[in-house]
């Protein structure tokens, strides 16, 4: 158990990582399912289909797939972009990389829990504020927004939990995330089972730490 | 871009889809076959198995497949002892420690969608089966776990995509599946989308027939909730 210790500097640095990539994307993932929700439920028929589309070809795709396609297919296109426009070398380090397909990924799961949320809300609601003479936007602020979160946040959890996991493939393109920092440590020490044990404690209390503060939060909302 | 090339190797990609699909399938049948008792000894708390149980649905919910299979991969063969017993037969393939893990993780998922699914069971149809005299474990074998595997139908369609997606890390352990065939494809071609591209387009096939195939099964056995008229979306399997 202690021949952890001395790489504890690493593994936590490792962590940071993860951690960072996992609320990056959940940022963009969540962004994205905002366009999605509102291209599906307000636009006209082609944004409607252009999400759709968004929506069923991405979770057709394992999370490992994409980000393969994003890093590698990414590179070239950003070269091809770049050769066009005359720009120099650009590179897309494995992070961004990470971040842009885990926010494309859960972008589209967020998109149907946004979209379902609102659909839990009655219409009646926004009838009701417009009679009180409310305009579009302090409607949707002051009532439909605040309505939703209440039907939107078990999804949104669940989702958080299946991200966090999901960054851990981030680590096969080569980033020094806590999966790529304890397989590096663990092969030169030849320790790979206590290594990744370790990994294994570390997810298992990010899951638990999220775990309680949903909870708080569905607790306070529902009250 | 070199469409070509896809076609020329197309026995790579056919094998890889074989090698997908059977594994999945095979990770997801064993794990059935762990959830089954496990869901049960969730809700009929018998001491230390329950405790047991318990710990391997949050250890396997919690974490990502990914360090599980190193775990399984890399970490056991650490061991001088593993390594002198018979399991170190199948622990040093690659395709056995996938199995296993696949095997364990979808276990983990499918023990806690049956546990929610046998909590669910109507009060009346177990107040009739007491009525006719069915002892506990007939009970359980005759009328909860049918009607639990019924109506866990849709989270299992949702499990089986959630298992063929996680797949995918066994490239990574060099098992040729569907991703393994397109990295193989890329890197003997230098290319920087095709395999992958092409790895993508399987998996969304696959994804839509397993879909297509568990929304039939739902007509037909959830034909009595009318399951086909309500619009459904695929989710994520619920982890909490």
């Amino acid at each position: 158990m202690l021949e952890v210790l001395p790489f504890l500097p690493l593994l936590l640095r490792g962590t940071m990582v993860t951690v960072a990539l996992a609320l990056l994307g959940l940022g963009l993932a969540t962004a994205l399912g905002a366009i999605g929700a509102v291209g599906r439920l307000s636009g006209g028929r082609l944004s409607a289909v252009v999400v759709r589309a968004y929506t069923t070809l991405v979770r057709g795709v394992p999370d490992l797939v994409m980000v393969m396609l994003v890093y590698f297919g990414g590179q070239r296109m950003l070269n091809d972009i770049g050769a066009l426009a005359g720009w120099d070398h650009v590179s897309l380090p494995p992070f961004w990389a990470g971040v842009l397909s885990i926010g494309l990924i859960y972008g589209a799961y967020l998109t149907e829990t946004f979209r379902g949320a609102y659909m839990a809300i009655p219409s009646t609601q926004s009838e009701a504020a417009r009679a009180l003479g409310l305009g579009r936007f302090v409607t949707l602020r002051k009532v439909i927004l605040p309505q939703m979160l209440r039907h939107a946040l078990p999804g949104y959890a669940n989702v958080w939990m299946v991200l966090v996991k999901s960054t851990a493939v981030v680590s096969v393109i080569g980033l020094g995330d806590l999966v790529g920092m304890a397989n590096d440590i663990g092969k030169s020490q030849r320790e790979p089972f206590l290594f990744f044990g370790f990994v294994l404690l570390v997810y298992l209390s990010i899951t638990w730490v999220s775990n309680r503060v949903f909870a708080t939060i569905e607790r306070r909302i529902a009250t | 871009m070199k469409p070509e090339l896809v076609f020329q190797n197309w026995p790579l990609f056919l094998e890889g889809l074989w090698t997908t699909v059977h594994l999945t399938a095979l990770a997801l049948v064993v794990g059935l076959c762990i959830a089954v008792p496990a869901a049960f000894l969730r809700l009929n708390r018998v001491p230390v198995l329950s405790p047991l149980v318990d710990g391997y649905v949050a250890l396997f919910r919690g974490t990502p497949l990914l360090v599980q299979l190193y775990m399984v991969y890399y970490g056991l063969s650490q061991f001088d002892w593993i390594r002198d017993t018979w399991a170190w037969i199948l622990l040093r393939e690659a395709w056995w420690c996938a199995l296993i893990t696949f095997a364990l993780n979808s276990g983990a998922y499918a023990t806690e969608i049956l546990r929610g699914a046998i909590a669910a069971a109507p009060r009346g149809e177990l107040e009739a089966a007491k009525a006719l005299g069915l002892r506990p474990r007939q009970v359980d074998r005759l009328i909860l776990l049918p009607g639990a595997l019924r109506r866990a139908l849709p989270q299992l369609g949702n499990e089986t995509v959630f298992m063929l997606h996680g797949s995918a890390v066994a490239s990574v352990i060099t098992i040729q599946d569907i991703l393994g065939a397109g990295r193989h494809l890329n890197a003997r071609f230098y290319l920087a989308y095709e395999g992958l591209l092409t790895a993508a387009i399987l998996y969304m096939l696959v994804t839509l027939v397993v879909v297509t195939a568990f929304r039939a099964l739902e007509r037909r056995y959830l034909r009595h909730l009318r399951m086909d008229s309500a619009p459904r979306t695929r989710e994520l399997p619920a982890m909490r």
